[in-house]
């Protein structure tokens, strides 16, 4: 398989008054193409702080990032807006939607950014919106839509680019049970049509869902393992 | 092209949002705006028609009046004696005195009152001031030395009396003095709001008769000279012979004054000018004040949508493409606001100029225009680009994470 992400030596430090934090304790991963990864650990353990380094939103105080044979961790600003734009799908907890814009604007604005005429923008994004169930919401607003709803909104919008990867942070995290089955069986499907897709949760039922866990405690790795069962898509 | 079209939509959907917000934000610009229209309106409709008028006169005219002293009083006097030596002066081709009668107000016909200016004149005026009698005669010399009781009308006296179309050989009344019509003028129609058909010319001696025994009338001599090209000789002969007229002594000041009609033109341009950059003053700081309120409302608006500004980041935005969001955003509203102001100085120009009688109608310059409209989009892009510069600055995380 191909390697998609490598990160080495990765970390991220804040200066809290004279002391200095390690949210991200020298981390080393690699992540292959088609992967399935959920990244648990307790709160603060720093899950989040690796998803935005991965998601390129956050930059390390130390340490490599390769994304695709590049050399994330060397990029100016303009670049990595790029790498965010073409490479990231980036699905947050509290859905993060444009408010104000209804649902097919809201899938339509990643491709805005790289310059995609308004039919061509609007066809993807209707066929996105119709990939997730949501094709008779295209016109909602985001307070016009439920929970699973604008979460089927935002996993539209973070594939609308064709991505390399997934980027989830508790994607269920506020919604409940049943729109969380509905949002997990559709990463599944993604997953077994060749989506790379990683993980923040905190709830050990969805982690054995996904074929690889990661385990973090205080910003740094302490586990790494595979589901026997259900690695690779060919066991469907 | 297209994600300045993007920008522009988006824009405009926040503008859209709050339209109420913007609208009061981009009040400054539209009050500067509207006030710079509407001055300039007026000070340029004012200009086009005294500028016309004097046109008239053609550039080969000199005028000649008493001076004032500093509480506005006539020094010197302007007498027939001078009239005589002047015309003498080799160059000048005409030459007429003019003087408004006010002894009495307005002239009769049959019962029929209606106020008209009576001016004394002399023959040579028909010519500089182009009127030309439609029916009947202009004043003649023999009706000047024999202080004829004679009068030329506009056609609008005529009208206004109530006279038959043709009124040579009736009488108008004038105070006690009953003048016999000669002459009816062709039409001249209207200029800086007056009336040019509502003259009564007579007789220059006439009118001195009529006023009698006051002092000082005021009275301008209008001369013609023969080639524009001596205008400045022919001046300081006129100069010299008025000097020695009055009996001044070297190192005395003149106790009359000298324009010609460019200076005319040229003084009154000045004065428009002056009022014109006087109030484009107190506009630019109108619209400085304007500005700022933008400023201020585009750095509270980049506050409020931090988290929108985070998203945008996340999803690829580049600082460019956040920062020309919210400058056009600036640039919309303010130029929203110049186009409203813009509309609005026209309409209150026009207001002003019909309420007031007699003045003449507003107009607006084409220069004035472009100068509002590149002004207010010029205070959006000065006054927007720190908000937008903020925006684009904001870090995806800290962005994202805002409350
Ligand atoms: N902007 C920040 N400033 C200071 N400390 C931070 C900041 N962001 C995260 N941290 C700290 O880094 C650690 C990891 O945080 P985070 O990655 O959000 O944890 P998790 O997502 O696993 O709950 C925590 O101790 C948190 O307090
Ligand atoms: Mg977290």
């Amino acid at each position: 398989m191909n390697q998609l992400i490598s990160l080495s030596g990765i970390r991220r430090t804040y200066q809290m008054g004279g002391e200095t934090l390690h949210a991200l304790d020298g981390i080393d991963l690699s992540i292959q193409q088609n992967d399935y990864v959920a990244v648990i650990g307790s709160s603060g353990s720093g899950k989040s702080t690796l998803m935005n380094i991965i998601g390129c939103l956050d930059t390390p105080s130390e340490g490599h990032y390769r994304l695709a044979d590049e050399d994330v961790s060397e990029m100016t600003g303009q670049q990595l807006a790029a790498v965010r734009n073409r490479r990231i799908g980036f699905i947050f907890q509290s859905f993060n939607l444009l408010p104000r814009v209804d649902a097919l604007h809201n899938v339509m604005q990643p491709l805005v950014y790289q310059r995609v005429s308004y039919r061509q923008r609007k066809a993807r994004a209707q066929e996105l919106l119709e990939r997730v169930g949501l094709s008779g919401r295209m016109g909602h607003q985001p307070n016009e839509l439920s929970g699973g709803q604008r979460q089927r909104v935002a996993i539209a919008r973070a594939l609308v680019t064709a991505p390399s990867i997934l980027l989830a942070d508790e994607p269920t995290g506020n919604l409940d049970s049943s729109t969380t089955a509905d949002i997990l069986n559709l990463f599944d499907e993604l997953h077994r049509e060749g989506q790379t897709i990683i993980m923040v949760t905190h709830e050990p039922d969805i982690a054995r869902r996904c074929h690889r866990q990661v385990r973090l405690k205080d910003g740094q790795i302490i586990e790494d393992s595979r589901s026997a069962m259900t690695t690779g898509k060919e066991e469907h | 092209m297209a994600i300045l079209w993007e920008a522009l939509r988006s824009a405009l959907r926040a503008i859209a949002v709050s339209k109420m917000r913007s609208f009061l934000t981009s009040l400054g610009i539209i009050i500067g705006v509207a006030s710079i229209i509407a001055v300039v309106s007026l000070v340029q409709g004012l200009e086009e028609s005294i500028t016309s008028q004097f046109e008239g006169y053609g550039s080969n005219s000199l005028f000649i009046q008493q001076r004032r002293d500093n509480y506005g009083r006539l020094i010197g006097d302007l007498t027939d004696d001078d009239l005589l030596k002047l015309k003498g002066i080799d160059g000048i081709s005409a030459i007429s005195p003019q003087t408004f009668v006010f002894e009495y107000s307005g002239v009769q016909y049959e019962g029929e009152q209606h106020s008209a200016d009576v001016v004394g004149v002399m023959p040579d005026y028909a010519e500089m001031d182009s009127s030309y009698p439609e029916l009947g005669r202009f004043i003649t010399t023999t009706d000047a030395d024999s202080r004829k009781k004679v009068a030329v009308i506009g056609p609008k006296v005529r009208d206004e009396l109530g006279m038959p179309e043709n009124p040579i050989g009736e009488f108008i009344q004038y105070g006690p003095h009953w003048l016999k019509v000669i002459g009816v003028l062709e039409s001249k129609g209207q200029m800086m709001g007056q009336d040019l058909d509502n003259y009564v010319y007579i007789p220059y001696p006439t009118a001195v008769g009529i006023m009698g025994y006051q002092q000082q009338p005021f009275v301008i001599f209008v001369v013609r000279v023969e080639d524009v090209n001596r205008i400045d000789s022919i001046t300081e002969r006129v100069e010299q012979t008025l000097r020695r007229n009055h009996g001044l002594k070297p190192g005395d000041d003149n106790d009359f004054m000298i324009q010609s009609a460019d200076q005319v033109l040229q003084s009154i341009g000045q004065i428009t000018q002056v009022i014109t950059w006087v109030f484009g003053g107190i506009v630019g700081i109108s619209l400085l004040v304007g500005g700022i309120g933008i400023m201020n409302i585009m750095l509270v608006s980049v506050t409020e949508r931090t988290r929108e500004v985070g998203i945008c980041k996340a999803l690829g935005a580049t600082r460019a493409d956040i920062l020309l969001q919210f400058l056009l955003e600036a640039v919309i509203i303010s130029l929203i606001g110049g186009i409203v102001g813009l509309g609005l100085g026209f309409a209150i120009g026009a207001g002003v100029a019909g309420m007031i009688p007699n003045f003449p109608p507003s107009e607006v310059p084409a220069w004035a225009v472009f100068l509002a409209l590149g002004f207010s989009s010029g205070v959006g892009i000065v006054f927007g680009i720190l908000p937008a510069a903020k925006a684009a600055r904001l870090d995806p995380i800290d962005a994202l994470r805002y409350e």
